[in-house]
């Protein structure tokens, strides 16, 4: 009981600053906020830890974690390159080129718009995980394969919110166009391809997280001895459960930065549209 | 209705694609039989035996269908080999999951709602966590779970409430955001008591917000449950059934176990949105 006493301190001392900042409702205050509570996660996290024993095998303290990824820079930057740069990012770009080449091509023909967009919504909703066993078959254990399923899994929800994207302008902007006499590549390099680009990027935000998802899951069938998937799944069998959460800690921020690189080219391209405008 | 025509032309399409792939890829294994075994290959004979090997790289449609009738209706269903046996493994987490992300996450969403602080700490670590790829620490929670003596359906079921919960949570915060200033305004005239606003009008406007997060969440929990099968020698369940598959080169069994898997899915989703449709009826609000 008396270990639990100064636990309960902090967590109340925290909330109660964070109940004072949030009534000022400012910018700084919000990230402020936000910052503490991560924090106090963080510390609580660290002396539970401490204060009741817990196992490494069950859960490392922030501050063995740390230790970890500190340890093992060269390790991870490796497993990084493999499985992000080579397997996520290089999946993701061919996947969202032909998703929206595919997108295009498709559009032209409402027969065939009608016909894969049903299933094209189908199988956004499936498990596509499941063929990563197949692919690693088919393209061997290298990052191609990871690539492959990555390709796979990104390019239905960008093909579908391509579709959405060519299909969002009004017949009112389309005569204008044409009363400008613009043919089909010029109509929609200027007016629809613009258009359509909020709701790309939307797609292209969501398959961020699929890609990397993809990749580490699909080392799990097979995979050179390098990769993030691999260093989780035989760290796990070692037990180096502050390696493991090390290789966590690397995805997170890999996802986070990806996703935030996206948003930013987002930012840049559709600077026009309403939801980039700043607010306060 | 009309889309039923387009749909069935780009089935058959995919279908065609799928047999002309097949005789290509599984077309050296082929040739190779045939010169081991000295007969001159005509096309006829090639060609029959890509549709017809035991272990194909790509197995042709009518393998999968078959392979799915001996898995499904050729077993007895307490049976490990019929896959009614390991979908329902699969489905019994992904279902425990989903109903435990969900609860938590609406929870939560009201707990955001009705305080400021929770909303400023929680929701911006709640929307950054999307950004996570979630799934790759599920061998992990399965590895520290059995190690602390949890087995069996548990801790798949944590991994699909994980996926679950996110979805839901920031679904049902920003349905239970919807009523505008005029009708609290309007709430508030009628001296309405924080429970009585959250009842009756809070939580009905966010129903249809609440739904479109659950039939993602579904979704997103039972590849939750796959994917908490891989790792950790599992014998039960669609994962493993795939992971096996892959081990020994049984290339039918994983096609087989992945088109449970995407009915499995979209039976899933489809109930969810059933019970949608029902609910928003019978509560006036079906569009």
């Amino acid at each position: 009981m008396t270990a639990a006493l100064p636990i309960i301190a902090v967590w109340l001392a925290a909330l109660g600053l964070n109940a004072w900042l949030a009534r000022f409702d400012t910018r700084t205050t919000r990230l402020l906020v936000a910052l503490i509570f991560g924090a106090t996660v963080l510390i609580l996290w660290e002396m539970i830890v401490r204060a009741y024993a817990v196992p490494m095998v069950i859960l490392p303290a922030p501050s063995q974690i740390a230790r970890a990824f500190a340890g093992n820079l060269p390790l991870l930057w490796g497993d990084f390159v493999q499985t992000i740069l080579k397997g996520a990012l290089s999946g993701w770009l061919i996947g969202a080129a032909a998703a929206v080449a595919t997108a295009i091509a498709i559009d032209r023909s409402p027969f065939l718009q009608r016909g894969l967009l049903p299933i094209g919504n189908f199988v956004a909703a499936l498990p596509i995980v499941g063929i990563a066993p197949i692919l690693v078959m088919w393209f061997g254990f290298d990052w191609q394969s990871k690539a492959a399923v990555v390709v796979v899994m990104v390019f239905f929800p960008i093909l579908v919110n391509a579709l959405a994207g060519l299909a969002a302008t009004d017949a009112l902007q389309r005569d204008l166009i044409a009363t400008w006499n613009a043919g089909y590549w010029q109509s929609l390099w200027k007016l629809r391809l613009p258009a359509a680009l909020p709701f790309i990027f939307n797609g292209l935000k969501i398959s961020t997280t699929l890609a990397l998802i993809g990749a580490i899951v699909a080392e799990f069938f097979g995979s050179p001895t390098r990769g993030m998937g691999f260093r989780i799944s035989t760290a796990v069998g070692q037990l180096d459960l502050p390696l493991v959460w090390a290789e966590i800690v690397v995805a997170a921020l890999a996802g986070s930065a990806f996703y935030g690189l996206v948003a930013l080219v987002e930012a840049r391209l559709t600077f026009w549209h309403p939801s980039q405008r700043i607010t306060t | 209705m009309d889309a039923v025509l387009p749909v069935l032309a780009v089935l058959l399409a995919i279908v065609i694609v799928w047999y002309g792939a097949a005789i290509r890829l599984n077309m050296p294994w082929a040739e190779e039989q045939m010169a081991r075994e000295g007969i001159a290959p005509t096309l006829p004979v090639l060609i029959g035996d890509t549709m017809a090997q035991e272990r194909p790289v790509l197995p042709a449609p009518h393998q999968v269908a078959k392979g799915l009738w001996d898995g499904i209706a050729g077993q007895k269903i307490t049976s490990k080999r019929s896959l009614v046996w390991h979908a329902w493994v699969t489905l019994s987490a992904t279902l425990a999951g989903f109903a435990i992300g969900s609860l938590t996450g609406i929870l939560l969403a009201v707990g955001i709602v009705h305080s400021r602080t929770m909303d400023q700490s929680v929701m911006p670590w709640a929307v950054a966590s999307q950004t996570v790829p979630i799934l790759a620490i599920a061998p992990m929670v399965i590895v520290v779970l059995a190690s602390a003596g949890v087995t069996g359906l548990l801790p798949k079921a944590v991994i699909s409430a994980w996926l679950t919960f996110f979805p839901v949570l920031v679904g049902t915060v920003k349905g239970l955001r919807t009523p505008d200033a005029m009708q609290l305004d309007l709430m508030r005239s009628w001296n309405a008591s924080a429970a009585q606003v959250f009842w009756r009008l809070r939580l009905p406007s966010a129903l249809p917000y609440l739904f479109a997060s659950l039939k993602v969440a579904i979704a997103a929990a039972l590849v939750g449950a796959i994917v908490g099968e891989l790792p950790a020698g599992a014998t039960a369940g669609l994962g493993a059934r795939l992971l096996s598959g892959s081990y020994y080169g049984q290339t039918v069994q994983i096609w087989a176990a992945l088109f449970t898997a995407a009915a499995l899915a979209a039976a899933l989703v489809l109930i969810v949105g059933w019970i949608e449709r029902v609910t928003l009826r019978r509560m006036g609000l079906a569009r």
